[in-house]
């Protein structure tokens, strides 16, 4: 009997380890903990200026911060309805994630940008920090600047009725972000 | 009734595998023939009885029996019937038992077709096998029951099975995979037997090789269709994703490559004997492991089931004790004495050295990469995401350094070789293949691609180091006409995989390099080239599925004044979730194919379309179905069927090895 014949088994022991520490650790559970918690900041190229933003960026709120790639289809469904959004004065921050940026800027051009600014999100560390799962998904960010909703899929105006616009009709809110929208 | 019936053939068959567990091993060490022979019978009852309980479920979801909860889960009285059948194994619960037939298959086929064997090595490979029955069995009752029932509030309908599993490569896949998966268990359990015999020798590696290659053949058949189905089902035209699932069964096959050369060369060279075993316990943890991975929501991924931290922690007390175990009895069973055999640097002993070290150190790379998320959150180092970039820089070199050995192996000879002899033997083909390198990729477009240029030189390579060892089997040229007997099956399996293999690497590199891909708004009437073809949007219209509503549109592809085809993408809506799901329209060829998927509708009477054009990416799955039909051919060998005992024992006294 040798030592070494016993490292195949010191090297599992250790992965086990890792393994039942990894069970407590539940990837999906993420979200729900970043919910009533700030925005993770970030230090991120905007993607049409490509200047470095960071979470105070995220202004005017109460805001909606939509997660998009060009390689999602469901995107291309809600983007017409994003676009109404904007229209009616609802601030929208994009989250680009793992996307192609010249892809994605021609994106914009063709369909139109219901966008204030765009994460650029390349590696998708901003969504990881988030807890993306894919794309399309969209948060609603308060005026205190913490996450107070999360809605995965595509959205629609029964969705935004439904779960979403409350945020926004606190009195004065959509007024006030609106006017605010100067002043930035 | 039914669903109980099922319930119970499955408490049932829990008991016979319990008792194949201990009755046969205990039999083996008091040497208790009675005992020992029983172990076959043992086996067949398990699998009765799994198959009884398979049988029961596939009746509730044929039936549309709501009652039972998976079935409400994952079924519709409006799924068709073949999707009924395979929305069986399309969930954790149905998987599992899926998982446990194949394994009492197996089983059943071990004791089957080794009347060669020793009694006592079948009662132990056996019984080590009914311990991972018991195992899985006892997940399935006790955390994962399929025929668990929602009483009383029955649901009128069911939920439906997810529309991406709806199609028939899903009714295969899963199956295959598993086969290939479980089959791994057969070597683990002769690794394990041969190390609670003491005897591990070459007898040992030849009894394991048939099954090995099986399992082997299975896995890559298996892998190679969830590739394609990715390809044509998930809509966006990629192949490969290196999705934790993914790599959960890519890891086996790693491993099984390494065992599958390894044990050649344990069985013809008596040598690496303590490292065979080893990669035979791997081969299995790593399928296990990825059960695991998969089934306990540790890794997030598009394809994990529904995850549940108690079963995660079932399963990994589970891995502890099969893993941790074999490795412990290997550490102190393994053989320590040096091996007598001796071999010189430049031989066949050598060669497949390397390969060892390659595929292990790419199953190393793959797992360290699958896990590093893990490892970085467990510390609470932040959230990471380990993608294709890091896989593809490591992977792809080490293939590619394998590569130049793989034309040399078949050609080597045992024990002693030399490189003069090598270069003789090679140099002429090896000179056909520079050029054909640095011309083909000029067939391509016209510009120079290098890294297609890599891939031709590396795979012509390949390919001409198999029609080398054809010819000089053949005996071309020698006179006396062709020695056909020499192709034995082993020859032709192994020729076949290993070209493949270099089809599978021409895919890759050419699909990679060539692809070209537009995302276009189109109308009706509009028109675009892609790849020197021209796609035309001639009409659009809505037609009724069984269970679902689709949206089609028609396109004329043609080339010059030639019409290729005509393709018809579709945008599903099913009925019964809501859920939207993109069917690509494919004109396939063995050099391109033409792909379009359709987006969304974005204005009135434009969509949002997807064109593709993907040169050779077919070689992909021709050389994975290649590979797997290769290893399936091995064991048509005459040699694996004359395993008489006698024989074997003489073999292990001739190279002195017993004990």
């Amino acid at each position: 009997m040798r030592v070494k014949r016993f490292i195949p088994l010191a090297a599992f022991a250790l992965l086990a380890l890792l393994l039942f520490k990894g069970l407590s650790i539940d990837p999906t559970a993420l979200p729900a903990a970043r919910l009533g918690q700030p925005f993770p900041d970030f230090s991120q190229p905007e993607l049409l200026t490509e200047e470095v933003i960071g979470a105070s960026a995220l202004q005017p709120r109460p805001a909606l911060v939509n997660v998009w790639a060009t390689w999602c289809y469901s995107c291309r469904v809600e983007h017409p309805y994003l676009l109404a959004l904007a229209t009616q004065g609802v601030p929208i921050y994009g989250l680009n994630y793992k996307d192609e940026s010249e892809k994605a800027r021609q994106w914009l051009s063709e369909l139109g940008d219901p966008y204030r600014l765009n994460i650029t999100d390349r590696d998708g560390t901003v969504g990881l920090d988030l807890g993306v799962y894919g794309a399309p998904e969209t948060y609603v960010l308060g005026p205190d600047g913490v996450i107070l909703h999360r809605h995965v899929g595509v959205l629609d105006e029964a969705v935004f009725e439904r779960d979403i616009r409350h945020f926004f009709t606190v009195p004065g809110r959509l007024a006030q972000a609106s006017t605010q929208e100067g002043g930035e | 009734m039914i669903p109980e019936i099922g319930h119970l053939a499955l408490i049932i068959a829990f008991v016979f595998a319990m008792g194949l567990a201990v009755i046969p091993m205990w039999g083996a060490v008091r040497g208790n023939s009675a005992a020992l022979n029983l172990a076959p019978t043992l086996a067949m009852g398990l699998l009765v009885f799994v198959a009884i309980a398979f049988a029961m479920l596939a009746v509730s979801f044929l039936k549309d029996d709501f009652s039972v909860a998976v079935v409400a889960a994952n079924s519709n009285s409006l799924l068709p019937a073949i999707f009924k059948f395979s929305a069986l194994w399309g969930n954790h619960e149905g998987s599992l038992l899926l998982w446990v037939l194949i394994l009492s298959g197996w089983m059943a086929a071990v004791s089957w077709f080794s009347h060669g064997l020793p009694s006592v090595m079948v009662a132990r490979v056996l019984s080590v096998m009914g311990m991972i029955a018991v195992g899985f069995l006892a997940f399935s009752l006790l955390t994962s029951n399929p025929f668990e029932r929602l009483l009383p509030n029955i649901p009128l309908d069911g939920n439906d099975l997810n529309p991406l599993l709806q199609d028939p490569g899903l009714i295969i896949h899963p199956p295959l995979l598993y086969m290939g998966y479980v089959g791994l268990s057969v070597p683990f359990a002769f690794a394990i037997a041969a190390l609670l015999g003491g005897r591990l020798d070459a007898s040992w590696a030849r009894w394991s090789r048939p099954w090995t290659n099986v399992a082997w053949g299975f896995l890559s058949l298996g892998i190679m269709l969830g590739s394609w189905w990715a390809y044509y089902e998930l809509g966006w035209g990629g192949w490969w994703f290196w999705d934790p699932v993914e790599n959960a069964s890519f890891m086996p096959w790693l491993m099984g490559t390494a065992l599958v050369h390894s044990l050649a060369v344990t069985e013809k060279r008596g040598v690496f004997r303590a490292w065979t075993v080893l990669l035979a316990i791997f081969a299995f943890s790593l399928s296990l492991l990825g059960t695991f991975l998969v089934r306990s929501g540790v890794l997030t991924s598009v394809h994990a089931f529904a995850s549940d931290p108690e079963r995660g922690l079932f399963i990994l007390i589970f891995l502890a004790l099969v893993i941790g175990g074999s490795l412990l009895l290997y550490a102190v069973r393994a053989p320590t004495v040096a091996s007598r055999i001796n071999y010189t640097a430049v031989s066949r002993e050598s060669l497949l050295m390397v390969n060892n070290l390659v595929f292990t150190v790419s199953t190393i790379i793959v797992l360290l990469g699958t896990l590093f998320p893990l490892v970085m959150d467990a510390f609470s180092l932040g959230k990471y995401s380990v993608g294709p970039p890091y896989f593809n820089a490591v992977f792809v070199p080490l293939m590619a350094l394998v590569m130049p050995f793989m034309a040399i192996g078949p050609l080597s000879r045992w024990r002693e070789d030399s490189a003069a002899r090598w270069l003789h033997e090679l140099l002429v083909p090896g000179a056909v293949v520079v050029v054909f390198a640095l011309a083909v990729p000029l067939l391509f477009g016209g510009r120079f691609n290098v890294w297609i240029a890599l891939a031709v030189l590396l795979s012509g390579w390949v390919a001409i180091g198999v029609l080398k060892d054809l010819w000089r089997r053949l005996g071309v040229g020698s006179g006396y006409g062709l020695r056909w007997q020499t192709l034995t099956p082993s020859f032709l399996g192994m020729a076949t995989a290993h070209l493949g293999f270099a089809a599978v690497v021409m895919g890759a590199v050419v699909v990679t390099q060539l692809n070209e891909e537009r995302d276009l708004l189109m109308e009706v009437g509009d028109v675009e080239f892609l790849g020197g073809y021209r796609f035309e949007l001639t009409a659009l219209s809505r037609q009724a599925g069984p269970n679902y509503m689709a949206d089609q549109a028609v396109f004329e592809i043609t080339q010059g004044d030639k019409p290729i085809a005509t393709l018809i993408p579709e945008k599903r809506r099913y009925f019964a979730s809501g859920q939207m799901m993109t069917e690509a329209a494919i004109d396939g060829s063995v050099w391109r194919d033409l792909y379009i998927a359709l987006g969304e509708p974005v204005e009135e009477g434009a969509w949002a379309v997807r064109l593709q054009f993907k040169p050779m990416v077919r070689w992909l799955w021709l050389g994975g179905a290649l590979i797997g039909f290769g290893a399936l051919l091995t064991v048509a060998d005459r040699r694996y069927r004359r395993q008489s005992t006698v024989k074997s024992a003489a073999i292990a006294e001739a190279t002195g090895l017993a004990g």
